[in-house]
């Protein structure tokens, strides 16, 4: 069973979107499990490092959070972009994180530059310290809190 | 009434939408550098997959939603490309 | 027009209003991306179009299609799943692209790369 299904949580994923997109029959869940089982088999060969999800139920809250979020730096910068006025001034700023985990990296990344108003620039491994440019920057240490909070330490109860 | 209300409000959709478009092939056009051209290209084929989606609504043919997921696929695809030509391709060395 | 004109009133107006939305973000991420005035700041204006732009149209074709019933909405979740993830990598790279021409192009107002490699003294860097 773990020499066929490496990746489970892939092969199902794969198998799901293969019916989407198919149409639910009997026909297109066999060849979905083929795909699936060979897909998962190709990705052995690449050796991917296997994300470990330590706390499943911490995922729907991060989801929330996140989704509000983006909601309310939508219409921050739909109001900046319709009056051209702003509380703060364009700039970059850094964070010291304390997340290691790649996954989690990946996904604060992801977090962060679909936020509009922050975008992800660069990070460096070696010191752990993030750079991201904000658009309207008011409270630097208080924006730094809020990531940190808000996302860094969710993430961290997730994966490590 | 049901019907006048949404095929005017697909249409009014899709104006915005080709605007938005329109913006994104100025900044393709105008540039100034090339990674502004990048952004958007980005955000014209982010317009043509969505314009598309509007498509579907009007027509309700699951064609248009197979389309869209392969505009974005080969857009996403192109721009990274792109993006990792600005690295590699005029590296002083 | 005929397959909707047996719709209930409040489904088409809630379709035509996260239709609305939905297309009208993406017209203001449009109209930032000509409007700001340097590269950085450009780069915040897609994401608009790509969230909740996006997501308003999905959810507008969410409520037609289940109201409908004419076909299952999975579709628009791929759509909105693979949305979500694309984009924040094409812009990640392109802002790391940009911000290497700059550095290499020596421009003003670009911070320098020994700031973010330089272990500072309340982080002690992890590996000895």
């Amino acid at each position: 069973m773990r020499r066929l299904l490496p990746y489970p949580v892939l092969a199902a994923s794969l198998l799901i979107m293969w019916v989407l997109l198919n149409g639910l029959s009997v026909g297109h869940v066999v060849l979905g499990c083929i795909v699936a089982v060979g897909a998962s088999l190709a990705m052995v060969a690449l050796q991917p490092d296997k994300p470990m999800v330590r706390r499943w139920d911490m995922i729907p809250r991060l989801v929330t959070v996140v989704l509000i979020d983006i909601l309310r730096s939508n219409i921050e910068v739909a109001a900046i972009i319709l009056t051209g006025r702003r509380m703060g001034k364009p700039g970059f700023v850094m964070i010291p994180l304390e997340l290691r985990d790649p996954t989690g990296l990946a996904i604060l990344a992801c977090i962060i530059t679909s936020t509009p108003g922050t975008a992800w620039v660069e990070y460096h491994a070696g010191s752990g310290r993030l750079r991201i440019h904000v658009l309207d920057l008011i409270d630097e240490p208080a924006l730094v809190d809020q990531i940190k909070q808000r996302y860094e330490s969710l993430l961290m109860e997730i994966f490590e | 009434m049901s019907g006048v209300i949404i095929s005017w409000s697909v249409t009014i959709a899709q104006l915005l939408l080709v605007c938005a478009m329109a913006c994104a092939l100025l900044r393709l056009v105008r540039g100034p550098r090339a990674q502004d051209r990048i952004l958007g290209f980005d955000a014209l084929y982010v317009g043509a997959m969505l314009l598309l989606l509007t498509v579907g609504i009007r027509t309700g043919s699951t064609i248009y939603f197979e389309t869209a997921l392969v505009i974005s696929l080969l857009g996403f695809v192109s721009t990274v490309a792109l993006a990792k030509f600005l690295m590699r391709g005029e590296v002083i060395e | 027009m005929t397959p909707f004109a047996d719709l209930p009133v409040w489904v088409a107006l809630l379709t035509a209003f996260f239709l609305i939305l939905g297309s009208g973000l993406t017209l203001l991420g449009a109209i930032g991306l000509l409007k700001f005035e340097r590269f950085y700041q450009r780069i915040h204006a897609p994401t608009l179009g790509t969230t909740w732009g996006a997501g308003g149209l999905l959810i507008a074709s969410i409520i037609l299609f289940s109201a409908l019933q004419s076909r299952p909405v999975l579709h628009e979740i791929l759509i909105a799943i693979f949305i979500t993830v694309t984009t924040p990598v094409s812009l990640m790279l392109l802002a790391r692209a940009a911000l290497y021409r700059d550095r290499i192009e020596g421009n003003d107002g670009i911070p320098d790369f020994e700031a973010i490699t330089a272990s500072s003294k309340d982080q002690p860097s992890p590996d000895p």
